[in-house]
């Protein structure tokens, strides 16, 4: 049990037919939303699956979840061909789609909770301690008996993540978690992840756009782009793929023309700061600087994530 | 069975949530029902014995007829189902390990139950207080009607369920909306009870599922039938509600395949 991966792609594929055109001369085309993704997932892990929009994610999360069958490959998730036995799954896997809610919109939050109880037949005494548990680790306590359809969208988000773990899934599928929601929200739903995953083992796939999300709390990251595995492996590994320079800041004290500087390139410039982007080292560019005109203060900045994506993003294939 | 029980439940908590509706809904029906009563008492004036109604027996069909309108919801409101077919929700739903129908049908049932507590009672007994109902006082009456009323609750689950799946095929479901909400009133004895229509037409309604809807629990309510003919009116709606229960099983069947495999 142990060393069955919670999630096995091999070659996995999936196409879709498309039908134009009138009635009677309907032509049908087929369009591939994923082409070929091979990937394993151990217990425990925390994977950020990530790709541009239309790379893929989505329907890799469908096939994943078994509402969408794969055309090729090879495809279990918890040891299970997910499209052939969804409702077996679904009892071990806990999924939450950030722009969709399975919560009752007319009723206080609280119902939509008690009604997982029946629906994975979990007993009266370990649902509530785990509705105890959610309740204080994701502050529900102040709008459980809020009509959903009142909840903010931070507020909503926590109560679908209560109600997708309390039949305690061994693996949650998270699509864009963090979507539309402010900085606060966000930070108390990664957190909640990360001790999750620490305490209970539990394995987390997520989709997002947000970086922070991944960069917080996935050691792994998945990159897919035009239905193809484009990266797998850690953060650093990524930087290096697509090695994104960094940026020197400089501050003059009188605003001056454009800065030539050795092994920097001049960005832009406003009022007395410059933007440079360093193709060297940057010790040689800074004094430079210094020697020509009197500067008040100077910055280096890292890549983030974002600029080593934009530019796998735009690289062509 | 606890978790369609549960489903059941939330249903008719959702729909108690709305007391301003209810309330506006329940003047409707006796102010629709007290029009249509008026109507009805003039053409009996002119003609006291039609087809085997007579003035009381038109304007208890009315108001039975009004008190079941919002449990059949034989004017609509269609399922939430199709919307979720039409936003693509439905994906969180096949992910439950529920059955769609039984979930659809627990959650219905219990709209009707409040519809039923709430409008459906309230609006026939403003009815008898203002006008003289026909009032049956045999026990038996009020079994046949219960029975037959409950029927109808159900063929009318199952044509709106019916309906909402049709989005998995149709890319737009508002036509074939306005027709099945026309048809409803028309052919299930709301707009005028069936004795009214010519022949050949009235057989021909009476042979489709919306008499069964109205129509027969008004009879079943009135005892215009003898034990043979009530047995085999119910006979009949359980049949309805078996066989488009079972099309709506199918339907499911080969929606969720169409979803799962073809990819919606």
């Amino acid at each position: 049990m142990t060393t069955e991966p919670a999630i096995r792609a091999h070659a996995l594929g999936r196409d879709f037919t498309l039908s134009t055109g009138p009635l009677l001369r309907r032509t049908r085309t087929t369009a591939t939303a994923v082409r070929d993704v091979t990937f394993t997932i151990a217990p425990g892990e925390t994977v950020a699956y990530l790709g541009p929009n239309g790379a893929g994610k989505s329907t890799t999360m469908k096939m994943l979840t078994g509402i969408l069958a794969p055309t090729r490959g090879h495809l279990t998730v918890l040891g299970l061909p997910p499209s052939r036995r969804r409702t077996a799954l679904a009892a071990r896997i806990g999924v939450v789609f950030g722009q969709r809610t399975t919560l009752w919109w007319d009723l206080p939050l609280r119902d939509s909770l008690a009604l997982t109880r029946h629906l994975y037949r979990v007993p009266a005494r370990t649902h509530t301690a785990r509705l105890d548990h959610l309740t204080h680790a994701l502050d529900l306590a102040p709008f459980l008996h809020t009509p959903v359809r009142q909840l903010s969208l931070g507020q909503r988000m926590r109560g679908d993540l209560a109600a997708a773990l309390l039949h305690d899934p061994d693996l949650l599928i998270l699509d864009e978690p963090t979507i539309g929601l402010d900085i606060v929200s966000k930070t108390a739903i990664r957190e909640f992840l990360l001790d999750l995953n620490t305490r209970r083992n539990t394995t987390i796939l997520l989709t997002t756009h947000d970086l922070s999300d991944v960069e917080r709390l996935c050691r792994r990251v998945i990159l897919i782009d035009h239905g193809t595995l484009a990266y797998d492996g850690d953060l650093d590994g990524l930087h290096a793929l697509a090695p994104a320079p960094r940026t020197l800041v400089v501050d003059l004290q009188h605003p001056a023309d454009p800065l030539d500087l050795p092994g920097a390139r001049h960005l832009r410039t406003q009022g007395p700061r410059q933007w440079l982007e360093l193709t060297g080292p940057p010790a040689p560019a800074i004094a430079e600087a210094a020697a020509r005109h009197p500067i008040a203060d100077l910055a280096l900045h890292e890549p983030g994530i974002e600029d080593v994506l934009a530019r796998l993003y735009r690289r062509p294939t | 069975m606890r978790l369609y029980r549960a489903v059941f439940a939330n249903g008719l908590r959702r729909h108690a949530t709305y007391r301003a509706a209810t309330a506006a809904g329940l003047l409707t029906n006796t102010v629709f029902g007290l029009i249509n009563a008026g109507v009805l008492l003039a053409l009996f004036d002119a003609r006291p014995h039609i087809n085997g109604y007579d003035a009381a027996d038109a304007i208890t069909h009315v108001f039975i007829t009004q008190a079941l309108l919002a449990p059949t919801a034989i004017m609509g409101p269609p399922l939430e189902l199709g919307e979720r077919i039409r936003t693509g929700d439905i994906a969180t739903d096949l992910m439950r390990p529920a059955h769609p129908l039984a979930w659809w049908l627990a959650d219905d049932l219990g709209r009707a139950a409040f519809q039923t507590a709430f409008r459906g009672a309230p609006t026939f007994t403003a009815g008898a207080l203002l006008l003289p109902l026909d009032l049956p006082a045999d026990p038996a009456r009020w079994a046949a009607f219960t029975t037959a009323a409950a029927l109808a609750v159900l063929i009318g689950f199952a044509l709106r369920y019916l309906f909402a799946l049709a989005g998995f095929w149709l890319l737009d479901t508002r036509g074939l909306a306005s027709l099945l909400f026309l048809a409803g009133p028309a052919f299930s004895g709301v707009l005028l009870p069936l004795v009214l229509f010519p022949e050949p037409l009235a057989t021909t309604m009476r042979a489709l599922p919306w008499a069964s809807m109205i129509q027969f629990p008004v009879e079943a309510f009135l005892g215009k039938h003898t034990p043979p003919e009530l047995a085999a009116g119910l006979a009949r709606q359980a049949a309805w509600a078996a066989a488009l229960l079972a099309l709506g099983a199918l339907a499911t069947t080969r929606a969720t395949r169409k979803a799962v495999v073809q990819g919606g």
